[in-house]
């Protein structure tokens, strides 16, 4: 198979061509992948809650905290792919470095958990994390102060994510950095940010993170209850955060973000200021892949460096690719197969686990160009 | 104090003169003699061990310099059995692997508790260091020779001075010389003579060493009393001078000091990015399978070296085109499955080798097992080259240098002189063209990603060499070797050696101040600054091909 070098491949590097990739689902309000997305979501909010607070605990329909931890975790992870897919499969922009954004919104989230630790931490100094006392610091640094407050961590989770997605793309768009050099320079940033935090006078735990967490808003993390309650806010989140992905790819900006993924050249050229297009979307993105990770840390009860590692982001592009790049609920159906998958084969057969997640890259970018969601669609078609 | 080889060094040495030396000893009246006022030691007094030390220096006895050394290092044990004395190899050992003192010849092992250590104090030290020194002084070894002076020269006093003297006059190595002219002058300094301390002062300032500028420092200062410790005006001058001379020479040789590392630690990016440079930048493939195709390079030299282990010597060099097969193969069959269905695409060309690279970790997991596996070190790559007292460079250092250099010459010879490199140029810079002029491209893609997946198992090998060999070999230097290549600028080969060459200078020259891990943030931050200002690299492709990417 060659390359064909035609005027539209030369625009845009590294893209496919065909506009088909779009979910067009039958136009406006057609959203029947969306739906069904919803439904689901709908579906787990109810069971859940039963199947843990109902059903009883010698049932064999009982659901245990540690399923409800790994759902809120799949979700999470479902939550990550979708910011990835906005910029990637509608606006063409491959980030390598999205778990760090991911981590962040942790991170932030973590600072709060740890404040609420207060007395009960191995050391009962009431301001200092434990780890701080360890490492003989006097007081808080500055950067922890409000952290208490879990309004400002709450803004702080969607603030630092923004910021840096800001920051970061606002100079990468305005340069003109495109394809594989901004994947490369995202990963660097990632990186840059793993080894950072792996420093222990970053004031962020060093390799350590933050960890033994005790309670949010007063509600113990350890009790189904809290749980319960933690994984339907995350659903809610996923609804939310889908919702206005979809609505944003099929409004205007949407249609001129797509353009920009096609033809970037081409749109520049018809007067749409592009960097800023793209600006937005990637701080949209950054931010609902803190608030994913905000969501993340309470439930599963740790954050450390190796969050920011690039193998992460580079697994969260791969879900998106497995689920269906460019439909948005396929990234959240990938997440969660690939996750699930994971779960299941480590604990199983622990040998295989990596071969079979390599074999799932190899032949999905070799035979399911569309991921899943294409298959499903191929067959619809043809049925 | 590094200076000084450990006794097991000594021992070494001493072992090595002696092979020849002395064929096959048996136990001669000599030997008895010898025997005896050692043992001696076991119930002496400190101020009788001295005596009975200097007597076994008079003994002339071919091991006294072992046997002294080790009562130097309070390595002389006897047994608690029958009181015979041993050397031992480490004092901290349990049990104490035991060397006879006699033919210097293992003698097996004894638990700590069964041997009793023959004790030493300051005032018996200094005398024994001066009798080793002694000994040592007319060793044949030069470099024996050389640290005998300058453990000598750190307490100088009438006799040592008169033998170094004394050595001056028969010595014919000029290092040596060197080193015996600087004690000399250093001892000297004590002199009342003011204008022999001018002489030693001129003498000292060609010297670059740290202990020598000390000295020298010293004279400027001032008692308790406000005097100056030095006395004459003309002699604080001169040392003042001789001082800034030192202080300027040894800036100047720290500086080259950093430039060699600079210099070595942007060889290993070279390396680790070259192979990355042809299928990334000729190929246009994002390869993530690269850094596992390294650590194949790596387990290849582990097999190659458990193959042969009676010549870990050559292993290494016999493991280099070994290594190129293994890694240049598993690339053909990557091409020829995957990859080529997929030019065009690069940014799915990642996603498929990264699944690729997962296959090979766990591959090597599953047959090597997760542990790191010990690749052993040639001999004639430890230890470093000695230039000077400021100035010390490691072989392994050197090589990898000289080893990237080769490497890449290889390369660009490949790319430019002969005819699979011409093909590989033209299918690069259009395809279409060179497909119609009668060029295979399917066979050149083949044999380019080849090459360049071959150059890095070759980089393999190097890297078994600096760090550990597991399946996560790779995962760690992949970033690396993409931020070399993008900052080079992709599809040029000259850019990835100028921007590895830069990347790890920087890196050096951080490092200082910043620490290792900062300076690898810094490093990384600037790149991606760096890459703002010129998006696509130090040495952007022109023309058609450069749009295509």
């Amino acid at each position: 198979m060659e390359r064909q070098v035609t005027s539209e491949n030369k625009q845009t590097p590294g893209l496919w061509k065909r506009t088909t990739l779009v979910d067009r689902g039958g136009g406006r309000g057609g959203d029947s992948g969306g739906t069904w997305l919803l439904a689901v979501l709908a579906a787990v909010a109810v069971l859940v809650p039963l199947l843990n607070q109902v059903v009883p605990a010698t049932s064999a329909f009982h659901l245990s905290a540690f399923g409800i931890t790994l759902i809120g975790k799949y979700l999470c992870y479902g939550m990550l792919a979708l910011a990835l897919d906005l910029i990637w499969g509608y606006c063409g922009i491959l980030s390598l470095g999205h778990a760090a954004f991911f981590a962040l919104g942790g991170y932030a989230m973590g600072m709060y958990l740890m404040r609420q630790i207060g007395t009960r931490g191995v050391y009962g100094d009431p301001v200092l994390p434990d780890f701080m006392v360890f490492l003989n610091y006097k007081s808080l640094p500055w950067f922890w102060h409000g952290f208490n407050h879990f309004p400002f961590a709450l803004a702080m989770v969607a603030l630092v994510p923004g910021l840096l997605a800001f920051v970061f793309g606002w100079f990468a768009f305005r340069s003109r950095v495109t394809g594989v050099y901004l994947s490369i320079i995202t990963q660097a940033l990632t990186y840059a940010l793993m080894l950072a935090f792996f420093r222990n006078d970053m004031g962020f735990g060093g390799n350590n993170g933050f960890t033994d967490f005790k309670d949010i808003l007063g509600f113990d993390l350890h009790s189904d209850r809290t749980r319960v309650v933690l994984l339907l806010i995350t659903i809610l989140a996923v609804a939310a955060t889908y919702t206005a992905c979809r609505k944003i790819v099929e409004s205007r900006a949407g249609r001129v973000v797509l353009a920009i993924r096609d033809a970037e050249s081409r749109t520049r050229f018809l007067g749409y200021p592009v960097d800023s297009f793209k600006l937005w979307l990637f701080v949209f993105s950054g931010i609902v892949a803190g608030i994913a990770g905000a969501l993340y840390v309470p439930q599963v009860g740790i954050i450390n460096p190796s969050e920011f590692a690039p193998i992460n982001s580079i697994e969260a592009v791969i879900w998106v690719a497995v689920g269906g790049r460019g439909t948005l609920y396929g990234a959240i159906a990938g997440a969660v197969l690939v996750n699930y998958l994971k779960t299941w084969l480590t604990g199983a057969f622990p040998e295989v686990w990596l071969f079979a997640l390599g074999a799932i890259f190899v032949l999905v970018t070799l035979f399911l160009p569309r991921g899943i969601i294409g298959l499903l669609r191929l067959r619809s078609k043809k049925a | 104090m590094k200076r000084l080889p450990t006794g097991g060094q000594w021992l070494t040495m001493l072992l090595l003169a002696l092979v020849g030396v002395v064929p096959g000893r048996a136990q001669s009246p000599k030997d008895a003699a010898f025997l005896s006022t050692l043992g001696e030691l076991r119930e002496a007094s400190y101020s009788d061990k001295a005596t009975i030390a200097e007597r076994l220096g008079q003994s002339g006895h071919p091991s006294v310099r072992a046997v002294l050394t080790a009562l130097l290092d309070s390595r002389l044990y006897y047994r608690n059995s029958d009181q015979k004395i041993f050397i031992v190899k480490s004092a901290d050992a349990d049990p104490l692997s035991l060397i006879d003192p006699l033919s210097l010849k293992s003698a097996g092992s004894a638990a700590a508790s069964d041997m009793t250590q023959i004790g030493t104090n300051n005032g018996l030290r200094s005398v024994l260091r001066m009798t080793v020194a002694h000994y040592s002084l007319s060793s044949p070894d030069a470099s024996v020779r050389t640290d005998a002076v300058r453990e000598m020269s750190r307490s100088l006093d009438e006799p040592a001075v008169a033998l170094l003297r004394q050595r001056l006059g028969v010595e014919t190595n000029s290092g040596v010389r060197k080193e015996i002219a600087t004690a000399l002058a250093l001892a000297a300094l004590e002199g009342p003579d003011g204008k022999a301390r001018l002489d030693a002062i001129a003498t000292l300032k060609s010297s670059v060493d740290q202990d020598v500028r000390n000295r020298l420092a010293l004279l400027l200062g001032k008692n308790g009393d406000g005097s100056f410790v030095e006395s004459d005006e003309n002699v604080r001058k001169a040392a003042a001078g001789a001082v800034a001379t030192i202080d300027h020479w040894r800036t100047f040789y720290s500086g080259f000091e950093t430039l060699f590392f600079g210099l070595s630690l942007g060889s290993v990016l070279v390396l680790i990015a070259v192979g990355l440079a042809i299928t990334f930048g000729v190929m246009g493939v994002i390869n993530m399978a690269h850094g596992e195709l390294m650590m194949l390079g790596a387990y290849t030299t582990y097999v190659v070296q458990s193959a042969m282990p009676d010549h870990i010597g050559i292993s290494i060099v016999v493991a280099i085109p070994a290594a190129f097969i293994v890694a240049g193969l598993v690339g053909v069959l990557m091409e020829r499955t995957i990859i080529r269905f997929l030019y065009g695409r690069p940014l799915e060309t990642l996603l498929a080798t990264f699944g690729v690279s997962l296959i090979l970790q766990q591959t090597v997991r599953s047959i090597f097992s997760a542990n790191n596996r010990s690749v052993v070190t040639p001999d004639w790559m430890s230890g470093s080259l000695r230039l000077n007292d400021a100035l010390d460079i490691t072989w392994n250092r050197l090589y990898i240098i000289i080893f990237t250099m080769i490497v890449f010459s290889l390369i660009l010879l490949v790319l430019k002189r002969t005819r699979i490199g011409l093909d590989i140029r033209a299918v690069s810079q259009n395809r279409a063209m060179a497909r119609a002029m009668g060029i295979r491209t399917q066979w050149v893609d083949a044999m380019t990603f080849g090459l360049g997946s071959g150059v890095a198992g070759v980089a393999g090998v190097a890297l078994s060499q600096l760090t550990n060999v597991g399946p996560n070999l790779g995962q760690s230097y992949i970033i690396d070797s993409f931020m070399v290549v993008v900052f080079g600028g992709v599809g040029n080969l000259w850019g990835s050696l100028i921007g590895g060459m830069s990347m790890g200078m920087v890196n050096e020259l951080l490092e200082p101040y910043a620490g290792a891990v900062l300076a690898k943030i810094f490093v990384l931050i600037a790149l991606i600054l760096f890459i703002q200002a010129r998006p696509r690299g130090l040495f952007p492709q022109k023309g058609r091909a450069a749009e295509d990417r």
